[in-house]
């Protein structure tokens, strides 16, 4: 319990449970509590988002939490950043924690940039003097300069995350906590976040990092945590933790899987099974996954189906969505039903596949990587398939190269 | 090797579970009091944003509030204002039931109002209702700068009692922010109470002296007002600036020590809800 000067973060035991509403279980009005105090109450079920989870980080250190969603990176973060609290264990962070969950949180629209600044330094912990005296650097940062006085709500998308990403990215807390935020802005922004990022550490602070970009972790991260199912069940390097992240994938079958009742989504409406026709398929074939969903009798309207392949980098690589093929389903009944992927052509690898129910904006159902499959290296091409010819990019293509002779060019 | 970007002192954050029985922390709210400032700058710069008219408002919705209730009240019903022009008994009473009114009104939905911060980052929440207060004094200082106006014009003159005026609005905001605390709190997981406050407010503008003295009000119904905490500090608030009669000493007493009590309870509930706050909004 005394920690040396090196040491940045240390948790122990920590756990998190929350009580998991079932649809119709669970007070949300005065009235509904109050009967259900009247009647006693029903035996409510948990849920351990973050279950025992002990390590200590150092000055220096950028750690990358990485896991599939629902693993409990997020709420870790929360946790450590004292938005929601432990349900057991204890955490000691030996420096002022500064954090981004949410590019521009606290950001107002009818407020000018300058006056947002303030704000919303302010509220990730800095005092009114860091900010005057970071101020320049933020705007420059942000290269926003011409529309300080202008409210953000007339602020482009772009600017408005340079501007929010500045003023986190100039925190001046020993702790700082970064939640997928990386995900936003245009690549030459990205770049120049990570070095901002980079920078931080070498200054002994130490930085915390999720994400779901294995690329952005492996250019950041100096050590690796792997959470599954509130767990942490890896510890080590960052290459490490890939493989295990990578192996994950391989196991996934169906007692891995998420249970129906604790995906995201309304729930009014789900997914009951979900499963490719082959266990692997050759690059150009057509790819074809089986599903059958579940029916609500009470809700009339279309729902719409999108489906994400997503390769072993995390990376989505094609995204389905059933309206753009005038593709809808009527929840009041159960249907069986096919997703047929043409083209492109997916390189080989093992793949995932993330599937969400649309009720009109509302997402009714979300079972990430609800199925895996395998893309075999057999190739239509007639040329040899090097490694660098079939892997450089994220997908493959139907292509040809032509000549003809050119009239113009002289002698 | 290790240059630690320590700004002064050390710090040491140790992240528990919450305990059972905890008032909010006063040490965590002067840490973050700028986020108080903040707050109440942004509100205020808000409300006044995009109008064309702007602070005028401040004293345009008392002046045309206290016109009606005085008309009604006075014009109509015939009730006495205790010797001074209806219109400046009524602004009087206005003047610290607004200030009650929406230090509760704007209190009680800061935190649904503002979930997104709630539930993404890390400051004291008590901070969130608190600050509500800063647009609501702001308001009360315009109209209290008219009341003086008022006095002048209709030649009131207020007694030495004048200079408790800032106890009597500190005691105002200490049972407003008592009430808005418990009702934000109760906001998060309930959104009923948003519909239960604005109803309560009006029952307390029409059942307190706000328009209208006691004078004519019978023995019979006399008890219900005095125990209405309002009564007391509209009471407490005419005679220091209209000149009438000084509030007995128990009533006095009850009014320093009941919003004190209410606020001091305010924060202990809401503590005690605190920790679900960004798992339940």
């Amino acid at each position: 319990m005394n920690p040396d000067n090196e040491t940045a973060v240390s948790v122990s035991h920590l756990s998190k449970k929350y009580r998991i509403r079932q649809r119709g279980e669970g007070p949300s009005t005065a009235a509904e509590a109050a009967l259900g105090f009247l009647r006693g109450r029903t035996k409510p079920t948990y849920f351990d988002a973050v279950n025992d989870v002990s390590f200590e980080a150092k000055w220096g250190d950028i750690v990358g939490i990485i896991g599939r969603n629902g693993a409990g990176k997020s709420t870790l973060l929360k946790i450590l950043t004292r938005i929601t609290a432990p349900t057991t264990g204890r955490a000691v962070l030996h420096g002022r924690v500064g954090s981004l969950l949410e590019v521009g949180t606290g950001f107002h629209p009818e407020l000018t940039g300058r006056e947002n600044v303030y704000l919303n330094g302010t509220l990730l912990g800095m005092r009114r003097k860091e900010i005057e005296s970071r101020f320049d650097e933020i705007v420059d940062f942000a290269g926003v300069e011409a529309f300080l006085d202008t409210q953000v709500k007339r602020f482009s998308t772009g600017m408005y995350v340079r501007l929010a990403f500045g003023v986190a990215a100039h925190l001046q807390s020993e702790i700082l906590m970064v939640d997928e935020v990386l995900a936003v802005g245009d690549a030459e922004f990205q770049e120049k976040c990570l070095r901002k990022m980079r920078e931080v550490a070498q200054t002994g602070r130490c930085v915390f990092l999720v994400s779901h970009q294995v690329h952005a972790v492996r250019a950041l991260a100096t050590r690796s945590l792997y959470l599954q199912q509130g767990q942490l069940i890896y510890d080590g390097t960052v290459e490490g933790a890939l493989e295990v992240y990578k192996e994950s994938f391989e196991r996934i079958s169906s007692d891995d899987a998420i249970e129906a009742g604790m995906r995201p989504g309304s729930g009014d409406v789900r997914f009951a099974t979900v499963r490719p026709v082959k266990e692997s398929f050759d690059a150009a074939e057509e790819k074809i996954l089986e599903f059958t969903t579940t029916a609500s009798p009470d809700i009339s309207y279309k729902h719409h189906i999108r489906c994400d392949i997503v390769d072993s980098d995390w990376d989505i690589v094609v995204r389905l969505d059933s309206p753009l093929v005038k593709f809808s389903i009527d929840p009041r009944t159960a249907v069986h039903g096919t997703i047929v992927l043409r083209t492109p052509w997916l390189r080989p690898g093992l793949y995932t596949v993330n599937l969400s129910l649309w009720g009109g904006r509302a997402r009714v159902d979300y079972w990430e990587t609800a199925c895996s499959f395998r893309v075999m290296p057999i190739f239509p091409y007639e040329g040899v398939a090097s490694q660098a010819a079939t892997e450089g990019a994220p997908v493959l293509a139907d292509f040809s190269f032509t000549t003809t002779e050119r009239s113009d060019a002289s002698a | 090797m290790l240059q630690r970007r320590s700004s002064g002192r050390q710090v040491r954050i140790v992240i528990t579970p919450p305990r059972r029985w905890a008032l909010p922390s006063v040490a965590r709210m002067w840490e973050a009091r700028e986020v108080l400032v903040r707050f109440s700058v942004r509100d205020i710069t808000l409300r006044y944003r995009q109008t064309a008219l702007g602070v005028i408002w401040v004293i345009l919705q008392p002046l045309l509030a206290a016109g009606v209730l005085t008309f009604v009240f006075s014009s109509v019903a015939k009730l006495p204002s205790g010797g001074v022009p209806p219109i400046v008994y009524t602004f009087a009473g206005l003047l610290l039931f607004n200030l009650m009114s929406s230090v509760i009104s704007r209190g009680s939905n800061s935190l649904v109002a503002n979930a997104s911060l709630v539930s993404k980052v890390y400051f004291p929440r008590l901070l969130v209702p608190l600050s509500t207060a800063g647009s609501a004094l702001m308001d009360f200082t315009v109209s209290l700068i008219f009341m003086g106006v008022l006095l002048v014009v209709f030649g009131v003159s207020p007694g030495l009692a004048v200079v408790l005026v800032p106890v009597w609005v500190v005691l105002t905001v200490c049972l407003a922010a008592g009430v808005a605390f418990i009702a934000s709190a109760l906001t998060v997981s309930y959104r009923d109470v948003q519909y239960v406050i604005p109803f309560l407010l009006q029952i307390i503008l029409y059942g307190s002296p706000v328009a209208y003295s006691l004078g004519k009000v019978s023995p019979h119904y006399r008890i219900i007002y005095d125990l209405n905490p309002m009564t007391w500090l509209l009471d407490d608030m005419r005679w220091s600036v209209l000149h009438q009669p000084e509030p007995s000493v128990v009533l006095l007493a009850l009014s320093v020590v009941f919003p004190m009590a209410v606020l001091l309870f305010g924060s202990f509930v809401f503590q005690q809800r605190e920790r679900g706050f960004a798992d339940v909004i």
